[in-house]
């Protein structure tokens, strides 16, 4: 499969003469309009038995790259090749008629679908089988659940045995078990050499089946790689974006000595940062500036997640003994760099300056006075992922 | 693989006239079903339109208003005039709308977009054959029997099929453009059905707009229907225009209409998922 820089836009006109009146009401006003750049000049080779992500944040231009691919939408300008039958998943079960049994919508899906009536006949048991519906199929489809609905539209598809397939976010319907099914039918058509061509959400779906995956953004291709690097790349995409409702807490201490004046994050180049993968390095970082002179201040962090936990805590008494003689007039940066294996969620971070000695009050705290947010592919439910190896020894 | 390389793009008919044909067929068959389903009568409820209406036009215009004195089998040709009138205006009707009801499929299946016109027209000669078949026993028990000019139908049908498929492909791409497009057929229609030798026939036409009156593809399929099947003495419709040459005229209006319809179709259809 062959994209040469596709590109499709669409005309939103401010207001739309449908009625012959409407426009003889108005002649000389012009239909303005913007002009929606859906897909902008997108080019990619798509090899046989390769298994393609899309991936990209709502409204990016993914389905409709898919609907020009499947032909239901024509290109402005550039071309889509394919080589083989082509069978597009834009939705489940389209063309599905309620007053009419599962037989007869098998009947007109497959062939719908690319199947001959002759094909659509043999196949009928397999398709049933598959969708586990036996027992209803003289039902009015109207009688059935969604689920089953799903089910036996997911069958049809899957046996219409194309040799390229578009899908759309199917995965996101069907319960779990469905979705079992429907992973273990990729991981089949994947073997089978089968041309897939997958837009989703789901990170680790791309990670799981793709070759390569595609990142698009507002209608732009921002790179193709491997599954990991976009998944990557997409979720810096989405969460850095979050627009950051930083509430700062309270604050405590007269900061009448030493003043916390900012605190932010760091990666492993030292650019600042508001969100940043699992498993890389990062830094918490502190600007205190001296009003007095002061002698061994402790420093400290408190990195707390969302449920308000405190994740990690540290100060610099217990990790790098007495800090030393600052004077009055001094602006110092603290950090803490750590190798991040935080669960994936929004964490914020307390620092903390206090003076030396047992019970030792605070100059100046700032509650939450920095976020960041994590982002990795898998939701393990604890709240770090520390790294470790398995190993099984048998007796 | 051995397959070429096929660009992607929406297709009108497609290269693969055995889909397209598979396709139309079974989408036709099944709404064609879909239609008896969950009514008690089923058939006889096609019957029943154009019977009914047919009761009611033969009484006010053939009894009360005395027009079909002296015309051999009136009633059976106001009750064919009838079907096949609204056999056309089925057609168009169906195919004005048709894009617009199929919004769903057109948006999100790769098909020849022919198909859905082909459905329409499909299901309404499906309707028409059914309802002819009441009608020819109705010819008998009026006492018309068969002649080897009744296959004259045929061909009458044909034209009709094609003029009407011309008018609706055309209405069904002005229709997703121009919402409008409905209402004014609605007029149209309605016009054309008092415009064509129904409850009349077209020798009652003053001879100075004869001629001009045969212009109307509809008055030549039905005159010459009554010629061919009512009463073989009845003028055909080559006599009531003047000659045969003439009458390729109207003839020759029907198929472009039909080659403007499908011009139109073939230039629009593609752009009509994202325009809906």
């Amino acid at each position: 499969m062959r994209i040469e820089h596709l590109s499709k836009s669409f005309r939103l006109p401010h207001q739309r003469y449908s009625t012959l009146k409407e426009r003889m009401l108005h002649p000389f006003r012009s239909t303005t309009f913007d002009v929606l750049e859906a897909v902008k000049d997108v080019s990619v080779e798509i090899g046989e038995g390769e298994f393609f992500g899309i991936v990209g944040r709502n409204g990016s231009g993914k389905s409709t790259l898919l609907k020009c691919l499947a032909g239901i939408y024509r290109t402005d300008t550039g071309a889509a090749e394919v080589r083989g039958r082509l069978s597009p998943f834009i939705e489940l079960g389209v063309g599905f008629n309620p007053d009419l049994t599962a037989r007869e919508n098998v009947t007109i899906n497959a062939i719908m679908l690319g199947l001959s009536r002759k094909q659509a006949a043999e196949r009928f048991d397999e398709i049933i089988a598959f969708a586990e519906l036996e027992e209803f199929l003289d039902l009015k489809l109207k009688n059935y659940s969604s689920g089953m609905h799903v089910r036996l539209a997911f069958s049809v598809a899957v046996q219409a045995d194309a040799d390229v397939l578009l899908i759309d976010e199917v995965l996101a319907v069907g319960d779990a078990a469905f979705q079992q099914k429907c992973f273990e039918q990729f991981e089949r058509m994947k073997r089978e050499g089968k041309t897939i061509v997958l837009v989703t959400h789901d990170m680790s779906a791309v990670r799981r089946f793709c070759h390569r995956a595609m990142l698009l953004e507002r209608g732009e291709m921002l790179g193709i790689d491997s599954p990991d690097a976009i998944a990557r790349r997409y979720n810096e995409l989405n969460f850095g974006r979050l627009i950051h409702s930083q509430t700062e807490g309270e604050r405590f201490g007269d900061h009448a000595l030493a003043e916390i004046k900012e605190a932010w994050f760091e990666d492993a180049r030292g650019a600042r940062i508001k969100s940043l993968a699992q498993g890389q390095r990062c830094t918490m970082c502190m600007q205190v500036r001296f009003h007095a002179d002061l002698d061994d201040p402790i420093f400290a962090f408190n990195l707390i997640n969302e449920p308000r936990h405190t994740v990690f805590a540290t100060t610099s008494e217990w990790s790098d003994g007495p800090s030393g003689h600052f004077a009055a007039g001094e602006t110092v940066t603290v950090r803490v760099a750590f190798d991040n294996w935080l669960a994936p969620m929004r964490y914020t971070i307390t620092p903390s300056v206090a003076r030396a000695g047992m019970g030792a009050d605070a100059l100046d705290l700032r509650e939450d006075l920095a976020s960041v947010i994590v982002h990795g592919t898998r939701a393990t439910g604890g709240i770090a992922d520390v790294p470790h190896e398995y190993s099984i020894d048998r007796a | 693989m051995s397959t070429t390389a096929i660009s992607q793009r929406p297709v009108v008919l497609g290269a693969d006239f055995k889909r397209y044909w598979a396709l139309s067929w079974t989408l036709a068959t099944t709404e064609f079903k879909l239609r008896f389903y969950g009514s008690v009568l089923g058939y006889a409820w096609t019957l029943v339109r154009p019977f009914a209406l047919f009761g009611v036009l033969y009484i006010v215009f053939a009894e009360i208003a005395k027009l079909g004195e002296g015309i051999k089998g009136f009633p059976a040709y106001i009750l064919i005039s009838m079907v096949l009138f609204q056999f056309f205006k089925a057609v168009v009707d169906g195919c004005l709308t048709s894009l617009l009801n199929r919004e769903n499929l057109l948006r999100k299946m790769h098909f020849p977009r022919l198909v859905i016109p082909t459905t329409v027209v499909l299901s309404s000669l499906f309707e028409l054959t059914l309802t002819l078949a009441a009608v020819f026993i109705f010819l008998f028990i009026s006492g018309i029997f068969p002649t080897a000019g009744w296959l004259e139908l045929i061909p009458l049908a044909a034209l009709l099929t094609v003029f009407a498929t011309g008018l609706g492909l055309l209405f069904s791409v002005l229709f997703v453009r121009f919402r409008d497009i409905a209402p004014i057929w609605d007029v149209v229609g309605q016009m054309l059905f008092y415009a064509s030798p129904i409850l009349y026939v077209a020798s009652m036409v003053p001879e100075d707009f004869r001629q001009l009156y045969m212009l109307n593809p509809i008055a030549v399929v039905l005159t010459q229907m009554r010629h061919a099947v009512i009463d073989s003495g009845a003028p055909t419709a080559a006599d009531e225009i003047g000659s045969g040459a003439l009458l390729l005229i109207p003839i020759g209006f029907v198929l472009v209409t039909f080659a403007l319809g499908l011009w139109a179709f073939v230039r629009e259809a593609p752009k009509v998922a994202e325009n809906l």
